[in-house]
């Protein structure tokens, strides 16, 4: 037995009984990989099979007798529905509004903490920090704290340089959650960036360098083609999650004044939870998920781009 | 001289940037240690005498603060090792064992972590309901599972590509099955890999909002739930709110000061390195 073993192992080597154990192990792959598919599938793609079908059928838990095929009925209310054009352009406006400011400021920010100074690993732990904050407390601390037309800092700060006071969330709705999720997110591109700008190619830098080019020449030709792909990536991540932002909304405006901060999440979440509008809801929610599929596919190409290239290594 | 001077004025900059970041944080820290009364003023204290009055107010029997706290560690603890038991596996598979298959199912897996929690939250809430796991542990453990899966498998899948191949093939010569090549050969050596992976997902099922706040009520509401309870509370208990706040922001941001490159790593799917 321990011969046969020592046999294999010393003897033809290589190719041959590796090609066996594969062969041999086939079985268990599947196995192994099974659970984590299964558990994909049926929390994932079964669930997301069943809001296709709902958004084809009139379903309204309120009135259990109304139910029957819809046909594209649902999506014809929601196109006629001024709240839901009221959502989608605030989402639009929400995930604009928030990759401006977060990868604007991300970009300054991070090459701001790529140069070397004094106690730069605290203070960049500092500035990051606002992503690990719960959303929900995000809202309530904006909200109370800062935001409060009278007993908030920022409405002190304004009267004490002799301003009149804002009430932030009652008149700009929009831009005080804008400003809330841009906090929490500006650390994220931050992080990202600067990890893009860590691994620059220095070789190239101390080239262009010797050959006298200046320092916004070196930005131009080096640094932003090099950067082009993590800009690429942070873009299209923030986009997806700004689409689903839910719970700054939830714990600060619940969507209003109005419709005012009302995306399409928490259209969902109403037309759901308050009108019990199964196959309306629904039919949102396919909508919600075309909209981050546009830039999802990007981003899953790129991700499956960077596998090849990387067993190609 | 000149570099110096330089240097001192970026310092500056990036101490001034880094305190308005951090800002608000620090807000919240300081309301949490003062007395409702001076918390709700119209000219902030930044000077005060400190007490721990709002912790105790927070943490008292019947204030809820241990409920949903327990609740946040189960969820997000037992959702972290499902995950990674579901994770491991998968991902060892494909590391180690590639098939033609492969990089469809990883980049799949990937995909579904695409689908917005919107596009899947009525079905499983009328599921949930029937089954009656609605505000229920296990029916968020389950969600918090579903959310964080592409991203460990994805995260583990990494790490054991850093592991050389000759280590299973030394294995596999050596007649270690394949459940001994994984547990005992594998595993060890990407133990820190599995570590950043569990930190990354306990950090993300700790802070989720959306399922916590549309599957659970009460019995398994967790502190996403008992801070939004504040949200009606106009000024008077801000103290407290944020005493509550602090206790349960302070360990996800501590662990996340940790977690950065990891962070990195696993949100971007390895398309930053």
């Amino acid at each position: 037995m321990t011969s046969e073993v020592t046999a294999k192992g010393t003897g033809t080597a290589g190719s041959a009984s590796g090609q066996g154990a594969s062969r041999r192990r086939r079985a268990p792959v599947k196995r192994l990989m099974a659970p984590a598919v299964i558990f994909l599938l049926v929390w994932m793609i079964v669930p997301l099979g069943m809001t296709i079908y709902y958004s084809f059928q009139n379903y309204n838990l309120m009135m259990p007798m109304m139910r029957g095929f819809a046909g594209i009925g649902n999506y014809a209310i929601l196109l006629t529905d001024a709240t839901f054009w009221d959502a989608l352009g605030n989402t639009l406006v929400l995930v604009v509004a928030c990759l401006a400011v977060t990868v604007g400021l991300g970009l300054l920010l991070a090459l701001l903490f790529n140069a070397t100074f004094i106690g730069r690993g605290v203070a960049r732990t500092l500035a990051i920090s606002p992503f690990f904050v719960m959303p929900v407390v995000t809202g309530l601390i904006w909200k109370n704290m800062l935001f409060h037309p009278v007993y908030g800092l920022i409405s002190w700060a304004m009267r004490s340089l002799g301003l009149e006071p804002i009430d932030w969330l009652a008149h700009h709705p929009m831009l005080s959650i804008i400003i809330m999720i841009s906090w929490e997110w500006t650390p994220f591109a931050l992080l990202i960036l600067l990890t893009g700008l860590q691994s620059l190619p220095e070789d190239q830098i101390e080239a262009v360098r010797l050959d006298g080019a200046n320092r916004w020449q070196e930005f131009r030709h080096i640094v932003i083609p090099h950067l082009g792909q993590v800009l690429y990536v942070v873009v299209m991540l923030e986009s997806i999650f700004f689409l689903t932002s839910f719970a700054e909304i939830y714990a600060t405006t619940s969507g209003g004044p109005g419709t005012a901060t009302t995306n399409l999440p928490y259209y969902i979440y109403l037309n759901a939870f308050f009108q019990y509008d199964i196959g309306l809801s629904s039919a949102a929610a396919i909508g919600a998920v075309i909209l981050a599929n546009i830039f999802a596919i990007f981003l899953i190409r790129f991700v499956a781009g960077n596998l090849n290239a990387g067993s190609a290594r | 001289m000149n570099a110096q001077r330089s240097n001192i004025g970026l310092a500056v900059v990036g101490w001034l940037v880094a305190l308005i970041m951090f800002f608000p944080i620090l807000w919240m820290v300081l309301t949490a240690f003062k007395t409702e009364q001076t918390a709700f003023s119209t000219t902030p204290e930044f000077l005060f005498s400190p007490t721990l009055e709002s912790f105790r107010t927070a943490l008292a029997q019947g204030a809820g603060y241990w409920h949903y706290a327990f609740n946040s560690f189960f969820t997000a603890m037992v959702s972290t090792l499902l995950g990674l038991a579901l994770a491991v596996p998968a991902a060892f598979a494909m590391a180690f064992y590639p098939s033609k298959r492969t990089d469809f199912t990883l980049v799949w897996m990937v995909s579904t972590k695409f689908i917005p929690a919107v596009g899947v939250l009525i079905p499983i809430f009328l599921i949930y309901k029937s089954l009656g796991l609605i505000d229920n542990d296990w029916g968020l453990i389950m969600l918090f599972t579903a959310m964080n899966l592409p991203i460990m498998v994805w995260m583990v899948y990494s790490y054991f590509r850093d592991v050389p191949k000759d280590i299973v093939e030394a294995a596999d010569i050596d007649g270690a099955s394949t459940m001994q090549t994984m547990f005992r050969v594998i595993l060890p050596l990407a133990l820190p890999g599995l570590a950043s992976t569990g930190l990354l997902a306990l950090i993300l099922a700790w802070n989720e909002s959306f399922w916590s706040l549309t599957m659970t009520d009460h019995n398994a509401a967790t502190l996403a739930v008992f801070i939004a309870s504040f949200k009606s509370a106009e000024g008077l208990f801000w103290a407290k709110m944020s005493a509550a706040s602090v206790l349960t922001v302070t360990p996800i941001v501590v662990l996340g000061w940790f977690a950065q490159r990891q962070m990195v790593r696993g949100l971007t799917f390895g398309a930053v390195k």
